[in-house]
């Protein structure tokens, strides 16, 4: 085992080599393209066996990572944001095959306007497609993560693609320590993958993704799908406990920091936590009882353990790194389901939205937010739903405005 | 924790400053984030990448929001809005620039209250036949002014993150590295790792309601004309080319066919004139040209001349 500085691309790359993955089919997109490269030159140099395979897009690259899994090859593949969004169709389509195989996608901003820094709408577009969706929070986890996903998806009761997601900038290119498995240590956790009937073959004709007309048909392979993603939750605590033998590192379906005495908290996925655990450092520092939840697994969607999570807590500060236009904030829309469908006496909900398009998220704001949460507590009033938004940011805005919308001439 | 920011151009490896103070700080048993702020790349335009170091888990993420030393790799950098070299920075903050004036004219100037410090003089630092391989510089600046970075350990993490550029850079890039290390040697532990504000020394985010506009306002277009003329793209050369009129015969097509940002126009006796507003120093102009009238200058050396072309 070593332990050494790397980006999240290169802690991505380092999974898929450690989980000695078969077949690599690629297609570049910042803030993406770094972890094929890395991949290619392992490659090229002899480093890493398998193959890979530049395709002409990601609709193409989906397809064929799906069809390789089909094979009871081992499979990786990454993209991001428009990639992810340009191969929706077949990403619905293998999930649907359930041929297990790792996608890791890099957030980054939907277009339009067109951005290349990080917000979660790209990787919860495919929230309904049947992969499983780790989302995390730092380097070393990206590549965890890529070992845990493989054990996930290639498991009987599951049998399902996972996408691991890491943010663009703030984990792509960013590097901090990262302790890099032995890989003899790797093959015990993750042996070789055993497909069973999963096995196409050239030469042995059989049919894949049939056609079933008459809803009922189709209802039972949709539904044993949704069963499946949600046996995750019941295997995710073994699977993670063998991992933490072999690695000495647990992970939970959720991270939970500061939670045991607190009376408030914050809710929000991926790296932008790690600042959230910086707040909630300087608040107790400041006498306040509060801590963190942060949803590893957000497919299947974690609500029995949130509940638990969250039972006694009075006041939650949802930030959501993410819109959904007409709606709001999807975390904070599932974790409202989750408490209103539980018996838990629950805690009352604040919506933020913030960090779209790689928007920083402040000390003072998170300070701020856990005030106006325990406001709400304290007087039964919840504000409406917030963007976190400034008035110099939008004095900065109408500087390019007054250029955009100048006469002609 | 340190927080530390380097700024300089495309090019001049600021990215690659970061990894070697970050490996250095790992090395020496830190716990390390060390990142470049990418947009969309180009050489020559304002760049920054920033390293974190801590004896302890770092929770912090993005860009530095109060560093304790700035390194400029450039000081024409100084002088423009655009890369905010001086953004978040304190009293306590450290200015360090490789910069031929004083660092007292730059303290004035800048009305800065923070502590200003120049390199030694960085052509001095390399051979007359060598490169000046300004990142390293600036990296190893930075690790002598943390005064936590033994010489070694600088040494062993020019060599981990240059490896892959061959012997011969590598030794030239350790030699620059450690003349300025020792040159630099009084300012040993001049920064010292900070500790964060308490809540109660925060002031409240000015948060607003976003208020509804309409399509003909809030859709992302931009109904004037030629708006890129606004972006000073001037700014990101490095190397100036520069007429000489005497050579010049006035072929008038070459050289504003060629360039490729549409900088050099004819005027109305045809001679060509450089836009130096958005002339990005790519030479091309200066290669093209059959009477060789267009010569490079730095940008640092740039003349009065070079700005006649209106009297021509």
């Amino acid at each position: 085992m070593t332990r050494r500085l790397l980006t999240g691309n290169a802690a991505a790359a380092w999974g898929a080599r450690l989980a000695e993955v078969d077949y690599v089919p690629a297609f570049p997109i910042t803030p993406q393209t770094e972890i094929i490269e890395t991949i290619a030159h392992w490659m090229d140099q002899g480093e890493m066996a398998g193959r890979f395979t530049t395709l002409e897009s990601e609709h193409s690259m989906i397809t064929a990572a799906g069809s390789a899994a089909a094979t009871g090859t081992r499979v990786f593949t990454a993209t991001s944001s428009q990639g992810l969004l340009y191969g929706m169709e077949m990403l619905y389509t293998v999930a649907g095959w359930r041929a297990p195989f790792v996608l890791m996608n890099v957030s980054r901003g939907l277009s339009s306007p067109i951005t290349l820094e990080p917000d979660h709408n790209d990787i919860l577009a495919a929230r309904d497609s049947g992969f499983l969706q780790i989302h995390c929070a730092t380097c070393q986890e990206v590549l965890d993560s890529v070992l845990l996903a493989f054990r996930l998806a290639e498991d009987d009761s599951v049998r399902l693609p996972v996408i691991v997601n890491q943010d663009g900038f703030y984990l792509s290119y960013t590097r901090e320590p990262v302790e890099i498995p032995d890989i003899e240590e790797v093959r015990k956790f993750l042996p070789a993958f055993d497909p069973e009937n999963t096995q196409f073959r050239a030469g042995e004709p059989r049919s894949q993704g049939v056609a079933v007309l008459g809803g009922a048909f189709y209802s039972y392979f949709r539904y044993e799908m949704h069963l499946a993603c949600l046996n995750t939750l019941s295997v995710f605590d073994s699977i993670a406990q063998d991992f933490a033998d072999h690695f000495g590192r647990k992970y939970g379906i959720l991270e939970t920091y500061q939670m045991d005495d607190a009376e408030f908290c914050f809710v929000m996925a991926g790296s932008f936590a790690t600042k959230a655990k910086n707040a909630v450092d300087l608040l107790r520092d400041a006498g306040w009882k509060i801590g963190l939840v942060r949803p590893r697994l957000i497919r299947p969607f974690p609500a029995d353990a949130l509940c638990r999570a969250l039972t006694g807590i009075h006041g939650v500060a949802v930030i959501d790194q993410n819109l959904s236009m007409g709606k709001g904030g999807i975390l904070y829309t599932e974790l409202a389901s989750a408490l209103y469908s539980s018996n838990s006496n629950s805690p009352l909900l604040v919506s933020y939205i913030g960090g779209l398009g790689g928007r920083d998220i402040t000390r003072e704001e998170f300070f701020k937010m856990a005030r106006e949460t325990r406001h709400a507590v304290e007087t039964g009033k919840v504000p409406l739903p917030r963007l976190l938004y400034t008035e110099d940011e939008l004095r900065q805005m109408r500087k390019l405005q007054t250029i955009a919308h100048a006469p002609w001439g | 924790m340190y927080r530390i920011r380097f700024h300089g151009r495309g090019g001049q490896g600021m990215k690659t400053a970061s990894r070697i103070l970050g490996t250095a700080f790992f090395l020496e048993g830190f716990e390390v984030q060390d990142a470049q702020r990418y947009g969309a790349e180009r050489r020559g335009a304002p760049i920054f990448a920033y390293v974190r170091a801590s004896r302890e888990p770092i929770k912090e993420r993005g860009i530095i929001q109060r560093p304790d030393l700035v390194i400029v790799a450039d000081d024409t950098l100084l002088l423009i809005d655009a890369p905010g070299v001086l953004k978040g920075m304190t009293p306590q903050s450290v200015l360090l620039l490789n910069s031929e004036e004083e660092p007292k004219m730059w303290k004035d100037r800048l009305n800065f209250s923070g502590a200003v410090f120049a390199l030694p003089d960085v052509q001095d630092l390399k051979e007359p036949t060598e490169q000046l391989h300004i990142g390293t510089v600036c990296a190893a600046a930075g690790a002598r002014f943390v005064g936590v970075i033994s010489q070694k350990t600088l040494k062993q993490a020019i060599q981990d993150e240059l490896d892959i550029l061959g012997n011969q850079i590598v030794e030239e890039n350790l030699e620059q590295a450690l003349r300025v290390y020792d040159l630099m040697e009084a300012y040993a532990g001049k920064i010292k790792p900070s500790s964060e504000p308490a809540v109660a020394d925060y002031p409240d985010p000015a948060w607003i309601e976003m208020p509804y506009e309409d399509a003909r306002i809030s859709a992302p277009a931009i109904h004037a004309a030629a708006t890129s003329l606004k972006n000073p793209t001037g700014l990101w050369r490095t190397l100036r080319p520069v007429i000489d009129y005497d050579r010049c015969h006035r072929c008038s097509s070459i050289c504003s066919t060629f360039c490729p940002e549409n900088a050099i126009s004819v005027n109305e006796n045809g001679y060509p004139q450089i836009d130096y507003q958005h002339c990005k120093g790519c030479l091309l102009c200066m290669e093209q040209c059959p009477h060789h009238a267009i010569e490079s200058s730095l940008e640092h050396t740039k003349t009065l001349e070079s700005d006649k072309g209106d009297e021509i």
